[in-house]
């Protein structure tokens, strides 16, 4: 972890609410995918994290949407101000697990940690599949960027308004030696129980201090109790219990 | 060169700030970033006398100046505590450490404590009888002057290390539960804990908490705190330790004044995880600019 200050590059909508920020500073600590950033927005108590979109060099992408208070006075930040952030927090993906034929996984905005360990599953060489998954068509994104990378990328829309339609779980390839995920809960659990490969998935959890601190974050596994931000967000999918009480 | 160092209970500390129980976990997150032997001391995250999972989540709330949070003493349990926990800290910390303690009867509390008070790194015990999060237990004992004295005394007469109270501010007179914990034996006070609190999600129309409610602290209850540090230790004769919001040299400053003897920082840990350090380090500065030489001598000079 290491604590600094950011310049705004880029801070544009995407989409609807969803807006992507480019920062630049020092990202030394930022060391692998699904790992995350916490920011704090000014006039924000707390920190807020988010995940890694990509990084390159001393450049870091992340995108988000505007859902309350601190994504809001994030979404106000012209390029050039600057941001204190907290970086490389929490445990990312392990490309190790990947096999032959890695399955990427996404819900919603859940795209975002699993772009970058997209473009390094590729670097290794691997044919990796992009399962995006949204509620309508209107809200897809990324679709160009990780087909760019020469993933097959795939879109699937709940009500079927573009790509196939259904659920992204119900689309895992049957070859997939191994699957990585990010998405809404349901998505996960679904996955996590259905899925004949190893697989890993981030969570998502409303945090206080972001490094492993406060226990704001936890939730129950196999192993006993465990701190989205220190000991994940990437999980095995054995390891989760999805009950919030022990 | 600043003077620093204040007396704790008849243990020295090398300046007034303590990390708080529950913003600093066990210290190793904290000593991943900095040496954390520069701290007065801190004390270790609320130990009870089973393993405790806690609330469900959402645990945590944004609130104006601060957060709340309603963890809900989430520990390893004091045979865990004993067994991991302190070995590890004796690797990275060198001062003696406080132990925060908390429970659901009065024998879980004689029992954690009397488990800790055998241990060499230990240097006081820390009884919160203030949690607001848990049911059937914590802040239940700290709202009645005489059950805080039962406990107080049946702690007291199991262990040997100081013994300071933890005090809730959801009362309407703390300084009776003060005085209550002083006649019952206690060697120091701790004030404040979180002040019952809430937020509503607009959205769903909910609490934005599990819990329904939880406890707040940050900038937000500053003033709060100060002005029940400086009520109970005018009417105490034992050393009572400022704690609520406390986030700058400034702050350390102004709760010596009010009649603290150290103090504890919380909630600003976890938002810089480097604030007990920057605080320390700003200290003798903040302290020359006011004419201060020996921080000892400020203490209580409010109460003129």
């Amino acid at each position: 972890m290491r604590q600094g200050s950011f310049i705004i590059e880029e801070n544009t909508p995407l989409n609807g609410q969803v807006r992507r920020l480019r920062l630049a500073g020092d990202c030394s600590a930022v060391t692998a995918p699904g790992q995350f950033v916490s920011l704090r927005p000014e006039g924000c108590f707390l920190r807020r994290p988010f995940s890694v979109c990509d990084r390159e060099g001393d450049r870091l992408t992340l995108v988000y949407r505007v859902l309350g208070q601190g994504t809001q006075a994030l979404a106000e930040l012209e390029p050039g101000a600057s941001l204190d952030a907290l970086t490389g927090l929490g445990r990312g993906f392990d490309l190790d697990l990947a096999g032959e034929r890695p399955a990427l996984l996404a819900g919603g905005l859940g795209f975002t940690p699993l772009f970058w360990l997209a473009r390094r599953l590729r670097e290794r060489g691997k044919p990796v599949t992009v399962l995006l998954g949204f509620q309508s068509g209107e809200q897809v994104l990324y679709e160009a960027e990780f087909a760019a990378l020469g993933c097959e990328t795939r879109v699937i829309t709940q009500d079927g308004s573009r790509g196939e339609r259904g659920l992204v779980t119900a689309f895992l390839p049957e070859e997939a030696s191994c699957f990585y995920a990010c998405g809404p809960e349901g998505m996960l659990r679904a996955l996590c129980e259905s899925a004949p490969c190893p697989g890993q998935l981030s969570l998502e959890a409303r945090m206080g201090c972001g490094f492993g601190a406060c226990m704001g974050c936890t939730v129950q596994t196999a192993s006993g109790p465990r701190r989205v931000c220190k000991d994940g967000p990437v999980f095995g999918k054995e390891e989760l219990l999805w009950q919030t009480q022990g | 060169m600043a003077d620093t160092r204040v007396s704790l209970c008849g243990i020295g500390l090398d300046n007034p700030v303590i990390a708080a129980s529950g913003s600093f976990g066990y210290g190793a997150e904290f000593a991943e970033l900095y040496d954390i032997n520069c701290l007065g001391t801190f004390s270790f995250k609320g130990t009870t006398r089973e393993p405790r999972f806690g609330n469900p989540t959402p645990r945590i709330a944004e609130a104006p100046a601060g957060l709340i949070n309603a963890v809900g003493l989430q520990n390893p349990g004091v045979e865990a505590v004993i067994a991991e926990e302190l070995p590890r800290l004796s690797r990275f910390f060198h001062k003696p450490v406080m132990a925060n303690v908390s429970g659901f009867s009065v024998e879980d509390y004689v029992y954690t404590c009397s488990r800790l008070d055998r241990e060499p790194q230990v240097g006081w015990l820390e009884l919160n009888i203030s949690c607001p999060n848990v049911h059937g237990g914590g802040m239940s004992f700290g709202t009645e002057p005489e059950a805080a004295a039962a406990v107080v005394r049946a702690v007291k007469a199991a262990t040997t290390k100081p013994l300071i109270v933890k005090l809730t501010p959801n009362v309407t007179d703390i300084v009776s539960v003060a005085l209550a914990c002083q006649e019952a034996g206690a060697d120091g006070l701790s004030l404040i804990n979180t002040l019952l609190a809430m937020r509503i999600d607009l959205g769903t129309r909910r609490p934005v908490l599990a819990n329904g409610t939880g406890g707040l602290s940050g900038p937000a209850v500053f003033p709060v705190a100060l002005r029940m540090v400086w009520q109970v230790a005018r009417a105490v004769r034992i050393p009572v330790v400022g704690l609520g919001g406390v986030s700058r040299a400034e702050d350390v400053l102004e709760m010596l004044l009010a009649g603290a003897t150290a103090v504890e920082v919380g909630a600003a840990n976890l938002v810089n995880p480097y604030a007990c350090r920057d605080i320390i380090r700003d200290l003798p500065r903040v302290m020359e600019q006011y004419g201060i030489e020996k921080i000892t001598d400020i203490i209580g000079a409010a109460n003129g």
